[in-house]
């Protein structure tokens, strides 16, 4: 680990399973990663303190008893208390990718303002797993995903997905910009609710948001899982579109400039 | 296991009736279920979920119920709920007490993050009101088909309360008399205590303790059982054998273990002696592979079945140091569409089975975060009552960084789950034959998996792993502490204290305790200055430890309760005493042909077979798999332009590149019961013919053999296991692919209450990890290119027999099953040296339904159009499954330096074209179909049949 590279910590509750994949993306991105897990953060919650970017992993936090990301989010507020508002307070980029962004919606971080839950089950009702494009809406704010002009390809993985929210939420978050990304078709154009373009029945096709202020990303499907060509699907035909390493360079850069 | 913040007593219990806001698919699902048991007069069926809560006076239950207990996004949430409703009957179900409840435990841990620090018990339950028309004798059906699992599930017509009665067994410890008894004496005794040994067995033991002097314990002669067992012991593999004729048959196991030793690769790293095999990687990491069956525990409990038949293959990869990258299933089921009324008493319903089994191997590798990669699914009614379920697992490993070897002084560590009286005698269980009473009778048998206990488990023996905290391990499967630590110590022997395991409840009895299957439980040997050390990665990632003895070095497994010795074996006696079981071979006669094999259309033929229940697109149920977690997967088990192209095996890179690994597999239920041998030989052939078609390396194959077969006492059952091994080794020594491990399940038979005995067809899967030198050259199976040559390669006779175009015509016409073509070998080798001088633009293995079928899922995977021509007879061209043969897609301008690397072994069968229609001309008819066609039928869309 070079003295260099960005202090970033992945939290890992029983039951994350893509710890492992974020840290490695956010180390091809040049980030330091390192992996703390709920007990270490009981023992140690300062371990934070020295993080400049932190990752919510995603996978089945306590196997999504209660519901998907609950658990998680009770634990982290218990053991931050206050701390979860210090979380955003440095300018600290936050990711939380499928169950780390449903924790975060449980812990009030997303959409912001301690909002209404915003996830609910997939339309299809069962957990799938299948590769999915992702374009950028042009007016977005957030820091994770501004400026990336390509779609990015990547798979989802996951039962309970399905953005939801009342008509004037959805329209407030459009409108804020706080709308970071949509499934779409390979040209990058909407999915327009098309499944399985849009895998699962989310409202506008949003794929994540972000925060009021743009650090806090929250997404369903895994960027971390698309680091390399030779993953995509069809990387044998030819195809090398759609590799998600920029987002992960976006904010290791905002962290390493704020 | 319920959760519980302390220990309420006295109060009563309160229920919360919770409600997904989102209904529909549910309830017509499982009306739709209902209706498949015949109970047509079923409309619906709503389900909705019951928390019970116990607590004392200062707890504020509803104000958990926002915080805790529910999401006002998603559920609507009553404290009441009725004893009836209008048009309709309830049923509400729990969970055995000591069935371990996750969302009960999340419970009790939520409302501690809350402030709750009073006593709280929590149970869990289920409440389906059925509607329609339905009678008393409906609604019992439907409770015991579909509703409630009688092994892990209590149900209740109208309201019911949390079961609690965990029945305390007596810790007494009682000797039983051997001394004296004969032949038929010990065969009562072995019957009455389910030990499943025979009277030769049981003999030994009798004469073992007259040496000894004294009686068994009961807790050893059940020590013995399990130790003994058929799953353990492997007695038919290792097994005295002759032919009806006198003649001798050197044991299988031993055949298997000479031809791997015969061919002596230098990159095998361990065969056959660990929890898994291990063979060579790259210049840093090993891999590790290992496959077993759940099929009985699949057949009574199919969720929970196959959910810890996940669990314990990926284990079996912990028990060897290394970390699961990928997990493979193989399904045989009866047909989905079986009449309900043709079933077996006691006997689930296929289509029950297989959404359970998909379920639970979803459930397992999905949260654990282990990628299901891999696999097959067959249907044939002879697998109604006998499903069969192999779960596969490879892992990683760095170079030499497995340690098994405990030494004198070295702790007995358990790491993990609790001790429950989950599992009870599964392994006894998965080594008799079935019956209707066994669903009742063999409940204990059955366990339930916590896959997030188990991620856990792995996080804590790869980091003890990598901090050099253990000298051996091994995982916890059948037969329980008695099997891991009987193994460990069975060189230097342990002293343990069953006080010191850790149990969900209590009431064990101390043999419940020892030979409990509980899952998600490693046996570590760890020496005494780093306890502490173990201790801290423990609780790093909150995994329970439990000191419970040490490795002695006097050559004695003493297990004791409370300080009182309940077990105290000689080693050398419970691991060489058993006596080597002397069986008889004969030779299998082969079923009747009947009809004639004629084809007029043999587009219609190639439309029906891609749509065939056994050949058609699983793609649905992959979907349900995570695939792509860890990141390390280069090719899935569907690709090409659509996304919706089968591909011959799965290619995952573990370290990053660029070698990759490749996984095969190769099954045909078809072939066995007509020429076991032969079978054999196709089905290895198979799976090494799926993993050079993407890329790997032939002289970098290693094999598992998975066997599932009848009851070998039956002398033509194991004439055909006799000859399946046989056709095993024939075939890996002419690949020099050796087995690494491998595992047998027989008795897989079921006796119905008609007196008939139904059993399986002989069931063969192997499975071919096989070495990718460079991720980048790996070859997938959809077509490319408009323009580019088709190429056959390998020899194609007229081997019918057995076919899926014979299943298809329904028909079993004679003719010859497909034989060894021993020039495959050489073949895969001139492919491979094609490959990597990058002559080879797409490859695809032709198996089940041959040339055609082929040519067909090219040409889907591409969504392009193929312009073939064969000759030769039209039916055996386009339909046999000669063994050895690929098609290979090349570049027009390679086509000829094609031909020279295959040495003239390349038949130029056409071209790729823009055009999207697959044309296929023959001596006879000529199939010409759209592709658009294709796709639709192998997504299961039949066609009208008019072959």
């Amino acid at each position: 680990m070079s003295a260099s590279r960005l202090p970033a910590v992945v939290i890992a509750a029983p039951g994350t399973n893509r710890d492992g994949d974020v840290a490695a993306a956010l180390d091809a991105a040049g980030a330091a990663a390192r992996i703390v897990t709920l007990a270490e953060l009981r023992d140690e919650p300062k371990a934070l303190d020295a993080a400049r970017l932190v990752v919510v992993a995603g996978g089945f936090s306590f196997a999504d008893a209660l519901g998907s990301g609950k658990l998680f989010a009770l634990e982290l507020a218990d053991i931050l208390g206050e701390g979860v508002a210090a979380l955003l307070a440095a300018g600290r980029p936050v990711l939380g990718i499928c169950n780390g962004f449903q924790t975060l919606v449980r812990l009030g971080l997303l959409p912001g303002g301690a909002g209404p839950n915003v996830l609910a089950p997939n339309d299809s009702g069962r957990f799938e797993c299948r590769w999915v494009t992702l374009a950028v809406p042009a007016a977005g704010r957030c820091v994770w995903t501004t400026g990336l002009d390509e779609p990015l390809a990547c798979p989802v993985a996951h039962g309970e997905g399905r953005f939801h929210a009342p008509t004037d939420v959805v329209d407030r978050l459009e409108a804020s910009g706080q709308v970071a990304l949509r499934y779409s078709g390979e040209d990058g154009a909407p999915a327009g609710g098309g499944y399985p373009a849009n895998p699962n029945g989310s409202a506008n096709d949003i794929a994540g948001i972000c925060d009021p202020t743009g650090l806090v990303l929250g997404l369903m499907p895994h960027p971390e899982n698309h680091i390399h060509d030779w993953q995509h699907p069809r990387f044998h035909r030819g195809d090398r579109r759609g590799g998600c390493l920029p987002l992960f360079r976006n904010g290791v850069r905002h962290a390493a400039a704020s | 296991m319920g959760g519980s913040v302390g220990a309420v007593a006295g109060s009563e219990w309160r229920c919360l009736t919770v409600r997904g806001r989102v209904r529909g698919a549910a309830a017509e699902e499982l009306g739709a279920q209902a209706r498949l048991l015949g109970v047509p007069g079923v409309t619906r069926i709503e389900r909705a979920s019951l928390v019970f809560l116990r607590h004392g006076p200062r707890v504020d239950a509803d104000g958990l119920v926002g915080t805790v207990l529910t999401d006002p996004l998603l559920h609507d949430a009553s404290w009441d709920r009725s004893e009836e409703v209008e048009g309709g009957r309830v049923v509400e179900t729990v969970l055995h007490a000591g069935v371990t409840d996750p969302v009960a435990q999340a419970v009790a841990r939520g409302a501690r993050l809350v402030g709750v620090t009073e006593r709280l018990d929590v149970a869990t339950g289920s409440r389906y009101e059925v509607y329609g028309n339905v009678s008393e004798a409906d609604l019992d059906r439907l409770i015991t088909r579909l509703l409630a699992n009688p092994v892990v599930e209590h149900a209740a017509r109208g309201r019911i309360e949390p079961h609690e009665a965990v029945g305390d067994s007596s810790g007494d410890v009682e000797p039983v008399t051997l001394t004296g008894l004969d032949d038929a004496g010990l065969d009562a005794l072995s019957r009455r205590r389910g030990l499943a040994l025979d009277p030769a067995e049981l003999l030994a033991v009798q004469a073992h303790f007259a040496g000894v002097g004294r009686e068994p314990t009961d807790v050893e002669l059940e020590v013995l059982a399990q130790t003994w067992s058929e799953h353990c012991a492997h007695k038919t593999f290792r097994a005295t054998l002759s032919w009806a004729d006198g003649t001798p048959i050197p044991p299988l196991l031993r055949q298997l273990r000479d031809t791997t030793d015969a061919i002596a690769a230098p990159w095998v790293r361990s065969a056959f002696v660990d929890n898994a095999g291990i063979v060579a990687f790259d210049d840093r990491l090993d891999l590790a592979i290992k496959a077993e069956t759940h099929n009985h525990p699949s057949a009574v409990e199919p969720f929970g079945g196959a959910n810890t038949g996940v669990g314990g293959v990926l284990r079996d990869v912990l028990g060897v140091s290394a970390k699961p990258i990928a997990a493979t299933d193989v399904l045989c089921f009866g047909p989905p569409d079986t009449d309900p009324a043709t079933l077996p008493t006691g006997v689930l319903h296929p289509r029950r089975i297989r959404d359970g089994v998909i379920a639970g191997v979803a459930d397992y590798g999905n949260k654990l975060g282990v990628p299901t990669v891999a696999g097959a699914i067959a249907y044939d009614p002879a697998y109604t009552a006998n499903p069969l379920v192999f779960c596969g697992c490879v892992g990683v490993l760095p170079t030499g960084s497995h340690r098994s070897t405990p030494e004198v002084g070295d702790r007995v560590v358990v790491i993990g789950g609790r001790t429950g009286r989950d599992g009870i005698r599964g392994a006894t269980f998965s080594s008799m034959t079935m019956d209707a009473t066994t669903g009742e009778v063999a409940g204990a048998s059955v366990q339930i998996g916590d896959p997030i206990v188990e991620k856990g488990v792995l996080d804590v023996v790869l980091a003890a792993r990598d901090a050099g905290l253990y000298n051996a391990i091994t995982d916890c499967g059948a037969g329980g502490l008695s099997s891991a630590v009987g193994e460990m110590a069975a060189v230097l022997g342990a002293d343990v204290e069953l006080d010191l395991v850790p149990r969900k409840y209590p009431g064990l009895a101390p043999w419940e305790a020892w030979l409990s299957e509980a899952q998600e439980r490693m046996v570590l040997a760890v020496p005494g200055d780093r306890i502490g050390a173990l201790r801290d990665v423990c609780d790093r990632y909150e995994v329970e430890l439990a000191d419970i003895g040490e490795f002695t070095g006097d050559r004695r497994l003493v297990v004791r309760n409370a300080g009182t010795p309940v077990v105290d074996l000689d080693v050398g006696f419970l691991h060489d005493g058993r006596p080597a079981r002397r069986m008889t071979a004969a030779r299998p006669t082969v079923p009747a042909a009947h009809g004639t094999r004629s084809v007029a259309d043999p587009g219609g033929a190639l439309l029906a077979l891609l749509a065939h229940v056994n050949l058609r697109s699983n793609q649905d149920v992959v979907i349900g798999y995570d695939h792509e977690v860890l990141g390390g997967t280069v090719v899935r088990p569907y690709g090409g332009a659509a996304g919706d192209g089968p591909v011959d095996a799965s290619v995952l890179a573990p370290g990053g590149g660029p070698e990759a690994a490749a996984i095969g597999i190769g099954v045909n239920t078809r072939y066995g019961a007509l020429a076991a041998g032969r079978m054999a030989w196709s089905v290895v052939d198979e799976a090494i013919r799926n993993v050079v078609a993407v890329g790997a390396d032939p002289d970098r194959i290693a094999l598992l053999d998975n066997f599932s077969w009848g009851d070998p006492r039956r002398p033509e059952t194991l004439g055909q296991l006799v000859q399946a091994v046989e056709g095993c080794c024939a075939a890996a020594r002419a690949h020099g692919a050796p087995y690494v491990s491998g595992k047998d399940s027989l008795n897989n038979e079921y006796l119905g209450d008609d007196g008939l005995r139904h059993a399986i067809p002989p069931t063969l899967v192997i499975h071919a990890l096989g070495i990718v030198p460079d991720l980048r050259q790996t070859v997938t199976s959809d077509a490319k290119a408009v323009g580019d040559v088709i190429f056959l390669v390998g020899r194609t006779l007229d081997e019918l027999r057995g076919s899926h175009l014979d299943l298809v015509l329904g028909i079993d016409a004679d003719g010859s099953v497909p034989g060894p073509d021993h020039d495959s070998p050489a073949r895969y080798r001139r492919l491979h040296a094609a490959m990597r001088s990058g002559l080879v633009r797409a490859a695809h293995d032709l198996s089940e339904g041959g040339l055609a079928v082929a040519a067909a899922e090219m040409a889907i995977g591409g969504r392009l159009g193929l312009d073939l021509r064969i000759d030769g007879d039209p039916v055996v061209s386009l339909f046999s499954e000669s063994n050895g043969r690929l098609l290979v897609e090349v570049a027009p301008d390679d086509a000829e330096g094609f031909v020279t690397a295959m040495g003239g072994d390349a038949l130029r069968l056409g071209t790729v074209t823009a055009e999207p229609t697959l044309r296929v001309a023959t001596a006879g008819p000529t199939i010409e179909l759209p592709v658009a066609d294709l796709v639709r039928a192998f997504a299961g869309h039949v066609p009208g049949v008019s072959a």
